[in-house]
C-alpha cells in the first residue's frame, strides 16, 4: 500500500518521452493522449465520492440536531452536545468495554491459532492428508454469517443441541449457552475461529513457502530438530507477515463484525453482546435518532483510525514492519 | 546438487522429531475433526426423521432417512423467492462490480495515467476511515434507493481489496510497452483494454468475480437496513428470519399436528442451512486455488 511518487522533474532523462512528466503539463498531455483512460475512471470515482466521501461529510450530523425538513446542512448546530450525551450515558462504558474486549479476545485467540495451523500444515509432506486438512479448514470461510450463527445456535441449543446432549452423557446439566451472558464472548470468538482459522492460515503458509530452504538445510546440518527449526527459522521468517496481520487486526478492534454480534444477540445476553455497532444500528435506524447515532459512529471511526496509526507506529518501531513501510 | 541434498537428508533426524511429528499429526486431526464435526452433524440431521432429530438420536449419520426437511424447505414460497432474489443480486451485482473494478483498476495500473497515485490514495483512504452507518444510509435514502433492488447492488459495488488485486495483476501481467506498441499501431486505450487486456486477465477477473459473487450470496445486512418489502428479500435475510428469529410461516397445517409441525420446523432449519450453503461450497473446491492466489496478491503491499 505504498504510495509511489511520480518521477521527479529533472530526473534522469531515460524514458522521459514516454513517461509523462508530473504536474499540470504532464497531466494535460496525458489527458490529450489517454482521455479514454480518464473517461473509464469517472464512474468508479463518482461511486467513491458518493458512497464513501459524501457519507464522511454527512458525519457533520454528529455536531447537529438532525431535522428531516431542513436536511443535513440546514439543521441547527449543537456543537459537542451529541457526544456529551453519549459519554454521559451509563451505557457508554458498557459499550466500549464490550466492543474492546470482544475484539481483543478475537485477535489474541485467532492470531496464534492460525499460525499454529499453518506451521503444522507446513511440516506435513504434500499429500492427500495435507490437502484434505487444508480444504476442510478453509471451507467454513465460504459459509455465510447467518448460517454460521444459526449452526452455532442449533449446536448449542439448551435441550436438543449436540453439545448439551454430550454434556448430558457425562451427567452435566444442560446449559443455556446463548441465554447466559458470561458465555457470549467465548461463543463469539470460537465460532469466529472455527470459521476463519483455515483462511488465515493460507497467508502464513505462503509466507512459509517463501522462506529460503538453505536456511532449513543449514539448521539441519547444525543438528536442529523440527521444533528448533520452527522456532528459529520458520517463526522469524513469517514475522513480517504476522506483524501486518496483527496491525490490521488491532486497527480493526473497534470495527468488530457487527453482523455476527447482532445475530448472536438476544435479550438475555445483551449485557455482554451490545457493542458500539449494534447500538448505532438501534439508535440510528430503529429509533431514528440520526444525530446521536452518527456521533457514536464517528467516535468509533476516529478511535479506529487512531488505533491503527498507533499500532502501526509501534510495530514499525519494534520490528521494522508495518503497513505502508 | 542432488548429492548435496541427499547428504543433507542423510544427516540423522534427531530422535525427538518422530515424537514431534506424531504430535503434529494429532494436532491436525483435532483441527480437522473440530471443523468437520458440526458440518457433518448438520447434514446428517437434515436427512433424518423430524422425530429422530427432536429426540436427539442423530449424531453423525442420518436416522430414519427422509427428505421431508428438504421438501418443506423447497416448497416454502419465501425461500423460493429469496433464492431467486439472491440469484438476481449475485448475477447483476457481480457484473456491475467487475465492470467498475476493471474500469478503475486498469487506468491506475498504467504509467501513462497521470494522477494514478492520487486516485489510489483516494480509494485506500476509504479503508481507513468511514462516515458510518447512518451517514451512508442517508445517502442511499436521498438517492431514492430505499426499498429498491439497487440498494443491495450499488452502495457496495466496488471493493477496495478487489481493486488492489486487479491493479496489481494488470501492472505485472500487462507491460506498458505492449500498450505503447498497440497505440503506435493506432489502437485506442479502450480498444486495447477490450481486445488485449481483458482476454489476458481472464483468470484474475474470474477470481475477482467470484469474491464479489460470494459476498453478494452471503450478505444480509444491507437488505436488513435498506429493504422493507419482503418480495425483495435475499435468501440470507429469509434465512435469518426463519432460523434465528423463528418466524416460520409454513402453509396451513392441521391444528392437531402442532407437535409434528414444530418438529418439522426444527428439521427445516437443518435442511435450509444445507440448501443455502451448497451452491457456494460446491464451487469452492474448484476455485480454492485461485482464491488462495487472490488472497496473496491482496496481502502483498503495493
Amino acid at each position: 500500500m505504498t504510495l509511489q511518487r511520480p518521477p521527479q522533474v529533472g530526473a534522469p532523462s531515460r524514458g522521459r518521452r514516454r513517461q509523462p512528466r508530473p504536474g499540470l503539463r504532464g497531466l494535460k498531455k496525458s489527458l490529450r493522449h489517454h482521455w479514454q483512460l480518464y473517461l473509464l475512471i469517472v464512474v468508479p470515482l463518482v461511486y467513491f465520492v458518493v458512497f464513501k466521501y459524501i457519507p464522511m461529510s454527512n458525519a457533520v450530523l454528529a455536531f447537529k440536531n438532525y431535522n428531516v425538513v431542513a436536511g443535513i446542512w440546514g439543521s441547527e448546530w449543537v456543537g459537542w452536545k451529541n457526544f456529551e450525551m453519549f459519554f454521559q450515558n451509563p451505557v457508554f462504558w458498557t459499550l466500549v468495554n464490550n466492543t474492546f474486549l470482544l475484539s481483543f479476545y478475537t485477535v489474541l485467540a485467532s492470531f496464534p491459532i492460525a499460525i499454529i495451523l499453518a506451521l503444522a500444515l507446513n511440516e506435513v509432506r504434500q499429500g492427500l492428508f495435507k490437502r484434505t486438512v487444508q480444504m476442510v479448514t478453509y471451507a467454513p470461510y465460504f459459509i455465510s454469517t447467518v448460517v454460521v450463527v444459526s449452526m452455532t445456535i442449533l449446536v448449542l441449543a439448551p435441550r436438543l443441541g449436540i453439545v448439551n446432549r454430550g454434556l448430558g452423557f457425562f451427567g452435566i446439566d444442560a446449559i443455556d449457552f446463548l441465554g447466559d451472558p458470561s458465555y457470549f464472548r467465548h461463543i463469539y470468538v470460537w465460532s469466529e475461529i472455527w470459521q476463519t482459522a483455515g483462511y488465515s492460515a493460507v497467508i502464513y503458509l505462503a509466507a512459509l513457502s517463501a522462506i529460503d530452504p538453505a536456511l532449513h538445510e543449514a539448521a539441519k546440518m547444525d543438528g536442529a530438530g523440527r521444533l528448533r527449526r520452527i522456532l528459529h527459522v520458520d517463526l522469524p521468517g513469517i514475522m513480517p507477515t504476522a506483524m501486518v496481520i496483527l496491525v490490521l487486526g488491532v486497527g480493526n478492534i473497534m470495527a468488530i463484525g457487527f453482523e455476527k454480534a447482532f445475530l448472536l444477540q438476544n435479550p438475555l445476553n445483551l449485557s455482554q453482546s451490545e457493542i458500539i455497532a449494534t447500538y448505532v444500528y438501534k439508535t440510528g435506524l430503529l429509533n431514528a435518532d440520526f444525530s446521536l447515532a452518527t456521533a457514536v459512529g464517528l467516535f468509533n471511526s476516529v478511535i479506529n483510525l487512531l488505533l491503527l496509526l498507533f499500532v502501526n507506529a509501534v510495530a514499525k518501531r519494534l520490528t521494522g514492519n508495518g503497513l505502508w513501510s | 546438487m542432488t548429492t548435496y541434498a541427499e547428504q543433507v537428508r542423510k544427516i540423522r533426524e534427531p530422535r525427538g522429531d518422530k515424537i514431534f511429528m506424531v504430535f503434529v499429526y494429532l494436532l491436525l486431526i483435532v483441527f480437522l475433526s473440530v471443523i468437520l464435526f458440526p458440518l457433518i452433524y448438520i447434514v446428517a440431521s437434515s436427512f433424518s426423521d423430524p422425530e429422530a432429530v427432536s429426540s436427539g438420536r442423530v449424531i453423525l449419520w442420518p436416522v430414519d432417512f427422509t427428505l421431508r426437511g428438504y421438501e418443506a424447505a423447497l416448497s416454502n414460497p419465501q425461500v423460493i423467492q429469496g433464492y431467486l432474489n439472491t440469484v438476481f443480486y449475485t448475477v447483476v451485482g457481480t457484473l456491475i462490480s467487475v465492470t467498475l473494478t476493471i474500469a478503475i483498476a486498469y487506468p491506475m495500473s498504467r504509467k501513462t495515467f497521470v494522477g494514478r497515485n492520487v486516485a489510489m490514495s483516494v480509494i485506500l483512504f476509504t479503508m481507513l476511515f468511514t462516515g458510518g452507518l447512518v451517514p451512508t444510509y442517508l445517502v442511499v435514502q436521498q438517492l431514492g434507493m430505499l426499498d429498491t433492488r439497487w440498494a443491495l447492488i450499488i452502495p457496495q459495488a466496488i471493493g477496495v481489496w478487489q481493486v488492489i488485486i486487479a491493479r496489481t495483476y494488470f501492472r505485472s501481467a500487462i507491460p506498458d510497452e505492449l500498450g505503447d506498441a498497440a497505440q503506435l499501431d493506432g489502437c485506442s486505450d479502450l480498444r486495447f483494454l477490450w481486445s488485449v487486456v481483458i482476454p489476458l486477465a481472464k483468470p484474475m477477473i474470474a477470481v475477482v468475480a467470484l469474491t464479489y459473487a460470494i459476498l453478494q450470496w452471503n450478505s444480509y445486512f444491507d437488505a436488513l437496513i435498506y429493504l422493507k418489502n419482503p418480495d425483495l428479500f435475499p435468501l440470507q435475510l429469509v434465512l435469518r428470519n426463519v432460523l434465528i428469529l423463528n418466524t416460520f410461516s409454513g402453509g396451513a397445517v392441521d391444528a392437531s399436528l402442532v407437535l409434528e409441525r414444530q418438529q418439522l420446523a426444527e428439521l427445516l432449519k437443518y435442511s435450509l442451512i444445507v440448501v443455502s450453503s451448497v451452491p457456494v461450497l460446491a464451487i469452492y473446491p474448484f476455485v480454492a486455488r485461485y482464491f488462495t492466489k487472490g488472497i496473496l496478491i491482496g496481502a502483498v503491499k503495493g
